[in-house]
């Protein structure tokens, strides 16, 4: 690509020795330049991303589409150009688009969790719903709606700060001489996680019937009746936090050739682990204070994304999309599966994911 | 601001690298530590150690199992936070130093670095221009030469768009001390780079780290082959029990008391006879009744017979120096046993 002069800085003479490549870059990605900036593109990165974002929108214009009013592609432009019956209007705009996009915004926030824990642990299960963070998110919620009657963001709000004290417990807990091991947090996770899912039991066995309902159909993870209040949060977390994931995500990279070759080409590892804990919980108690405890989400996004994209690096962007267009079609697979009820789409991902898991054993074993 | 000093680089084929390019770094880097007191959790393993590492030197760090080698290396990277005293960088303590200050003027070879899946060789070498590099400024015209010639240095230009992962462990090793060059440092610290290569492996990444040297890098390696740490090193440190207790050149510091008192080892130190460095044959200690030299060793080659001889007698006639806290019980009355037979 870019063989220009050597840097002012050194010398010219003695570089370049006589089997280097002149012709051509010794890294085989294209770079990116404009005013003195230089950013590495993955081109697999990017197409694979593209895709998965091209089957994001088509999963959400499905379920725009989809429920007990049919509408085809005319009805929906109707809709957008604002010439549809207030009714379809209402139904589409005011229901199925917000839902779709909390939704979509729910499972990118999970991705992104997923695969910044899975690179952290350097561990396939250690997604934070995996290792007992969105359960400890969950049994917060279901204790404030318990005890203090609930209320949409104060739920959230116990719903974070539940998720931030599981990962303190488990983070100590699986702290030894100083170091965080992969295997250790990952076990340490599953049996803070399992304590707390048995507490949250608990507290609906013992509640009142009524609290006990909404504790219940919270606590199994659902997009049923979320508006726009849900979507703009959720987008306000993502905007705060992608950032951030990205920027962290070029470090932990660095570090899953292990603590000491991080540092020593220039990474705070300790620093760089503890912030990405506090961002990674962030995330995933973002979302599951908006939608509940939603499972495999977090652990399947970053596995596919890194099967679709077999490239160095934790893969951030990728799972966002991934996680996205995964929980929108399970939300939409939730709204037209016929069980009898309604059904929670919480309970579609522990099926489908738990499947995938098992296929993946299998294949490994 | 300490820019990249230029690395001259030696192709691995020639012999000896061309007298006139190959430029000492911009300054001698200077790395000392200073009554150093390292430990983790409750244990202290390294208590009051001072030590200067040879600005251009090769210094290999020799000891037992647990004597704090790779605890000091460690140190001396900035990745362990001394519990008392300092490292200085050419005067400088490297604890107030910004982490990417310190990783563009020490690089190191972890001991077991864990290898990225689906990564080539060029993007893991082009990984250690990471202290230059920035979310908007990820690959420079300096990043651009820096990996070509650390590529070619190690010789691993042609493998570059090859997986790590299905390297050789040698290849391997040569990739990753690739890396540590990108870095452009002065200064290269290797934490036993030699581990579960093969002995011609071995050889060769010492090989490699020599002409490294030559090309006027400041080297510090954590050795467990002695033979290769003497054969290699420009300066011996051997430690035990946290503490320097020699160091020095090979030929002055590779002994018989220096393997007693360090290692609890009786053996032999005799000239090698293919770089006339110190060459340790450690005493069969297996119960006999035979002289040593009449074993299975006599027909170990007809050279190393005619060397040993003069020395034969080297370890039994001087005194022990003072450090023996352990006693060898095994090994002293093997030896009794074997003076009278003699």
């Amino acid at each position: 690509m870019t063989v220009a002069d050597p840097p002012a800085a050194s010398p010219a003479a003695g570089r370049a020795p006589a089997g280097a490549p002149t012709a051509r870059s010794v890294i085989t990605t294209p770079v990116l330049r404009f005013a003195g900036r230089s950013i590495r593109i993955r081109p697999r990165l990017v197409i694979v991303a593209g895709i998965a974002l091209v089957v994001l929108v088509a999963v959400i214009a499905a379920s725009l589409m989809v429920g007990t009013i049919r509408l085809g592609f005319g009805d929906l432009a109707t809709v957008f150009a604002g010439d549809a019956k207030p009714s379809l209007e209402r139904s589409v705009l005011g229901r199925r688009l917000p839902r779709a996009l909390t939704a979509a915004f729910v499972g990118a926030l999970l991705g992104m969790s997923g695969a910044l824990f899975q690179s952290l642990s350097r561990n396939p299960l250690g997604s934070p719903d995996i290792i007992g963070f969105t359960s400890g998110a969950a049994t917060a919620a279901v204790f404030q709606i318990i005890v203090f009657g609930g209320g949409m963001l104060a739920t959230a709000l116990a719903a974070v700060v539940g998720g931030m004290l599981t990962a303190l417990a488990v983070y100590l807990l699986a702290r030894r001489d100083g170091v965080t091991g992969g295997l250790r947090l990952v076990l340490v996770g599953i049996g803070v996680g399992a304590v707390v899912s048995a507490f949250s039991s608990l507290l609906i066995a013992r509640a009142d019937i009524n609290d006990a309902m909404v504790a219940q159909l919270w606590g199994a993870g659902s997009l049923l009746g979320r508006g726009w209040t849900h979507a703009w949060l959720t987008l306000a977390a993502l905007v705060v936090l992608t950032p951030l994931l990205l920027v962290l995500g070029r470090k932990l990279a660095l570090m899953e050739m292990g603590d000491d070759t991080a540092h020593s080409i220039g990474v705070r590892v300790e620093r760089t682990r503890f912030i990405a804990m506090l961002v990674g919980v962030t995330a995933a108690a973002a979302a599951t204070a908006v939608a509940g405890p939603i499972a495999f989400i977090a652990f399947a996004s970053g596995h596919i994304a890194r099967h679709l994209a077999p490239v160095p690096g934790v893969l951030i962007g990728l799972s966002a999309v991934v996680g996205a267009a995964l929980l929108a079609g399970a939300d939409l697979l939730a709204q037209n599966l016929d069980v009898g009820m309604r059904t929670p789409v919480g309970l579609v991902t522990s099926l489908l994911g738990g499947v995938y898991l098992l296929w993946l054993l299998a294949r490994r074993i | 601001m300490p820019t990249s000093p230029s690395t001259p680089s030696s192709s691995l084929s020639a012999p000896s690298p061309a007298p006139a390019s190959a430029p000492a770094p911009a300054r001698p880097a200077g790395l000392s530590a200073h009554g150093l007191e390292l430990g983790y959790g409750p244990r202290t393993i390294v208590a009051g150690l001072d030590l200067d590492i040879p600005a251009g030197g090769f210094t290999v760090i020799i000891g037992p199992n647990g004597c704090g080698k790779s605890t000091l290396l460690r140190a001396l990277s900035r990745m362990l936070k001394p519990r008392g005293g300092s490292v200085t960088l050419d005067g400088a303590d490297i604890a107030r130093l910004r982490t990417k200050q310190v990783a563009r003027n020490i690089s190191t070879l972890a001991q077991a670095p864990a290898t990225p899946t689906a990564i080539t060789v060029a993007d893991l070498v082009a990984r250690g221009r990471n202290p230059y590099q920035s979310l908007l400024q990820q690959w420079s015209a300096a990043d651009e030469a820096a990996v070509a010639s650390a590529l070619a240095e190690v010789a691993m230009t042609e493998h570059r768009e090859r997986l790590v992962e299905e390297l050789s462990g040698g290849q391997r090793q040569r990739a990753w001390i690739a890396m540590a060059l990108a870095q452009e440092t002065p200064i290269l610290l290797l934490d036993e780079p030699t581990t579960y290569l093969d002995i011609s492996h071995q050889i060769d990444v010492l090989d490699l780290c020599a002409g490294l040297h030559e090309a006027g890098r400041t080297l510090v390696a954590v050795l467990h082959d002695l033979n290769l740490a003497a054969r290699y090193a420009s300066h011996i440190v051997a430690m035990r029990d946290g503490r320097v207790v020699a160091e020095g050149p090979p030929e002055s510091v590779i002994t018989s008391e220096l393997l007693r008192s360090v290692f609890d080892l009786e053996a032999l130190v005799i000239p090698d006879p293919e770089t006339g460095r110190p060459l340790i044959v450690p005493r069969d200690r297996r119960a006999r009744g035979t002289g040593s030299c009449s074993g299975p060793a006599a027909g170990s080659g007809p050279a190393a017979d005619a060397v040993a001889d003069p020395h034969a007698a080297e370890p039994t006639a001087t005194a022990t120096i003072t450090h023996t806290t352990t006693p060898t019980d095994a090994v002293e009355p093997a030896l009794m046993a074997e003076q009278e037979s003699a």
